[in-house]
């Protein structure tokens, strides 16, 4: 009975009464910052500081980016970035500064957060090696992931909804996920070994995937599966390798172990372990760090630009003396916040990374240029320079085309500096561009959702992943067709590489950094086991395997600093597994649980309670809680999957 | 009248850079905007950011003023505009919570609340596409005529109308479907 009318008359009265009071304090802030700029455009004005052209102030800003951000998340545009980095962090540093808490870290408060000195963050890019290395990609349609509504209703939005046949709002018709956008891929399945022996892999290792998925369990949702790569989820816990010997002419050691597959009765899992040298830290080399800083208006808020300033003080504690810090804001303030600074002149430093104020408009784009030229201004002997961008990736950096935008960062890459991204905030964190940036730039990128994590990222691992110990670091795996049946690496869908490229030296792939470790998984079906997926052929070449008492063969191949021919390392896969240590089992748990997160079909009826079961039983020593933590985090997830 | 007189001799004072002309129309206005943001936003928390946004970028938009237009309905084109902006920004990053489109956001905030009218409002809202919803908190919200509102949005009277016939429209379908659940 509800006349059209009525529902007219209803929709007026209810939008003329019902806005609620503004916020005080908000109010007083924002006029006051208001006036601010008022006051900045005025000087700007008389002292004609700034030719203030015609800068549009809405509409322009962010065409720029969106057009970047469209394409570069493509599964092409991710693909042609060629460089990755690694940080996969050991866990060495002990001292944690007790550094207190900035009032506002943004942590739901249900969970505990015992894992108050992270160790590793490391963080991960996502290449897609595999289309990277070929001229022409294999894989399948470039399909874009959860980022893939976006470019379409955005359109739809920018157009008058013209179309009355439009059932759905065009906001409904928005991907539900939250605005935060990850690359897209295919989870590896399992492959044969008689026909394809051969399984090749960049190490390159984030951590990002792991504070990500926290976030949101402890938000109290189920992760996005596209947010879920279990190899960076595996690589955020230190494991306890062996170091590799001070003498030893490689920058680190390689482990294989071989156990029972918790999750498959007759598979087994194969774990390979680097674990990278930790020189001391006087003998590293001299650092120029350029913070280039987002201090756009979104950035604003604790968990944000505060936690941002937090992060920084973090790693300036690890600085030497020799060590050079300059930093740049690009929003409001923009331009040369802090002019070359010796790291010494802390306070001095301190003082600018505290004056920084988030909100202003976005005064351009030159903030990654002017990075770049003060690190080029600081460049010397013995020194090695790096840009950490600091962003919650709702930001312009000048370079609309992702094209000169991903030769731009390479070619300085090349020039010997090195970009690694730290991402802020949830909600437009832009994963996939904040990826592609660092792969380019030879750097990592990290997410930091807390206090605890910057301190894991910036301040414990800070001096393994500022600088890098063996460069373009590739896996290549032969497997026995005698002896395993199947085999499936579980992660690294991102960074496959074709088997020609292994030995190809031009092309890049993932850095280790001092005292980085770096963990792979394999999944393989013995020959004659009952958990064969696979029939076997009539006409089988399975016997053509080498008789040899091996399950495979493991290559890599790494560069060492300032070199350009690889070198190679080769060992064998055992053949019989063994019991798995409290570090296996701990990296088959998280493997487990990234695999349950991500949907995988591999698992069975292995579920989260036996993730925790796991986990829970080989959480070792555990020094700075972070098993603990995920076991907590396995049970939420477990809880939250009930819903 | 004198009111707006006053406004937009103010605006032009603080055009040339009259520091205390712009704190009077600034101050004078705070409330209309985010009252304006909330309506076109649904949502306190995104209220209270574009009202942000548009006044940290009222200093240069009004650098442009030239008085040409009623100093509201410039002031209204600007913030239509920024949460325009805003949108097509959130659109870009996928985002799904904005404003009156999360539905999760209005469920819970009708469950924190308990009003029901709140809740309707939030539901009938979300029916509407984003420019029928600026329609909408305009004439309605702000009690703009459709000439007013036409000019503040940039379109032509007709479309205007246009619009509200389709609010109509897709009002009935929602009572239905309401009615139906």
């Amino acid at each position: 009975m509800t006349e059209p009318r009525d529902e007219m008359d209803r929709l007026r009265a209810a939008l003329k009464g019902a806005a609620p009071q503004a916020d005080a304090a908000r109010r007083a802030e924002i006029l006051a910052r208001a006036m601010e700029n008022f006051d900045a455009l005025a000087q700007d004005q008389a002292g004609r500081l700034r030719p203030e052209k015609d800068r549009p102030q809405w509409g322009g800003l962010f065409s720029g980016v969106k057009d970047m951000l469209s394409r570069l998340t493509s599964r092409a545009a991710l693909a042609a970035t060629t460089s990755v980095a690694v940080l996969a962090l050991g866990v060495t540093l002990v001292t944690l500064p007790q550094q207190p808490r900035p009032g506002a870290v943004a942590l739901p408060e249900a969970v505990p957060v015992p894992e108050a000195a992270a160790p590793m963050a490391a963080q991960s890019e996502i290449s897609n090696a595999d289309a990277m290395a070929l001229p022409a990609p294999i894989s399948p349609a470039p399909k874009m992931a959860n980022g893939g509504g976006a470019a379409p209703s955005m359109h739809r939005m920018a157009r008058p909804a013209a179309g009355a046949a439009a059932q759905m709002s065009d906001v409904a018709a928005l991907p539900p996920a939250g605005s935060d956008r990850f690359a897209e891929f295919e989870s590896a399945g399992v492959k044969v070994t008689a026909e394809e022996p051969v399984s090749t892999f960049s190490v390159d290792v984030d951590t990002a995937s792991w504070s990500w998925i926290r976030r949101s369990l402890r938000g109290g949702q189920m992760p996005d599966p596209a947010a879920v790569r279990v190899e960076e989820m595996v690589n955020y816990f230190p494991y306890d390798y062996a170091a590799p010997a001070a003498e030893a002419p490689e920058p680190f050691s390689l482990t294989i172990a071989r156990f029972a597959s918790p999750w498959a009765e007759g598979k087994d899992l194969v774990r390979i372990g680097l674990q990278g040298k930790l020189p001391p830290l006087a003998e590293r080399p001299a650092l120029n760090l350029v913070f280039l800083v987002d201090t756009s208006g979104s950035m604003e808020g604790e968990d944000r630009l505060g936690l941002l300033k937090t992060s920084l003080s973090l790693l300036l504690g690890q600085l030497r003396p020799e060590d050079q810090v300059a930093i740049v804001a690009y929003a409001g303030s923009a331009g040369e916040v802090l002019p070359p600074t010796s790291a010494a002149e802390r306070g001095k430093i301190l003082d600018a990374l505290g004056a920084l104020q988030a909100g202003g408009s976005t005064a351009g784009g030159e903030g990654l240029e002017l990075a770049y030229r003060l690190a080029g201004q600081m460049a010397g002997d013995g020194r090695t320079g790096r840009v950490l961008l600091a962003t919650d990736g709702d930001f312009n950096v000048g370079i609309s085309d992702p094209e000169a935008l991903k030769t731009y960062i390479s070619a300085k890459r090349d020039s010997g500096i090195a970009l690694s991204v730290l991402g802020f905030g949830r909600g437009n964190f832009d994963d996939a561009l904040m990826q592609a940036l660092a792969q380019n730039g030879n750097g990592q990128a990290a997410y930091i959702d807390s206090a605890e994590e910057a301190r894991k990222v910036l301040a414990d691992q800070a001096a393994g992943a500022l600088f890098t110990i063996a460069g373009d670091v590739k896996i290549q795996v032969e497997w026995n067709p005698a002896q395993v049946a199947e085999y499936r690496l579980i992660g690294y869908e991102t960074r496959a590489l074709a088997r020609v490229d292994f030995a190809d030296d031009k092309v890049d792939a993932g850095d280790i950094g001092a005292g980085h470790q770096v963990t792979a998984l394999y999944e393989i079906t013995p020959v004659g086991s009952a958990a064969r997926l696979s029939e076997p052929l009539r006409y089988g070449r399975e016997t053509l395997g080498g008789a040899a008492e091996e399950a495979g063969w493991l290559k890599l191949r790494y560069k060492a600093p300032g070199e350009t021919v690889s070198r190679l390392i080769e060992r064998a896969v055992p053949m019989l597994s063994a019991e798995p240590d409290p570090d296996a089992r701990f990296a088959a748990a998280v493997a487990g649980f990234g695999q349950l997160l991500s949907g995988s079909r591999f698992l069975g009826a292995w579920g989260y309670q036996d993730a925790v079961a796991l986990a829970e039983g080989a959480k070792g020593e555990d020094r700075f809680g972070y098993r603990a933590a995920a076991v907590e985090l396995m049970r939420l997830a477990e809880a939250l999957g009930k819903k | 009248m004198r009111m707006e007189t006053a406004d937009s001799d103010l605006a032009l004072a603080a055009a040339a850079g009259d520091r205390a002309a712009f704190s009077a129309l600034i101050s004078r206005h705070y409330d209309r905007i985010h009252a304006l943001c909330w309506r076109l936003t649904g949502t306190k928390a995104e209220a209270e950011d574009l009202t942000q946004d548009v006044c940290m970028a009222l200093p240069r938009k009004l650098s442009g003023w030239r008085g040409e237009a009623k100093f509201t309905t410039w002031l209204y084109r600007v913030v239509v505009n920024a949460a325009h902006d805003r949108r097509r920004r959130q659109a870009v990053q996928a985002k799904a919570a904005s404003g009156w489109g999360d539905y999760e956001l209005a469920r819970q905030d009708e469950i924190a609340t308990g009003r029901e009218a709140e809740r309707w409002l939030y539901e009938a809202m979300r029916a509407l596409p984003g420019d029928l919803r600026d329609t909408v908190a305009l004439l309605f919200g702000e009690d703009l005529s459709q000439a007013e509102a036409a000019e503040v949005l940039g379109i032509g009277e007709g479309t205007v109308s246009w619009r509200m016939s389709e609010v109509k429209k897709r009002l009935r379908d929602f009572a239905a479907r309401e009615a139906k659940a």
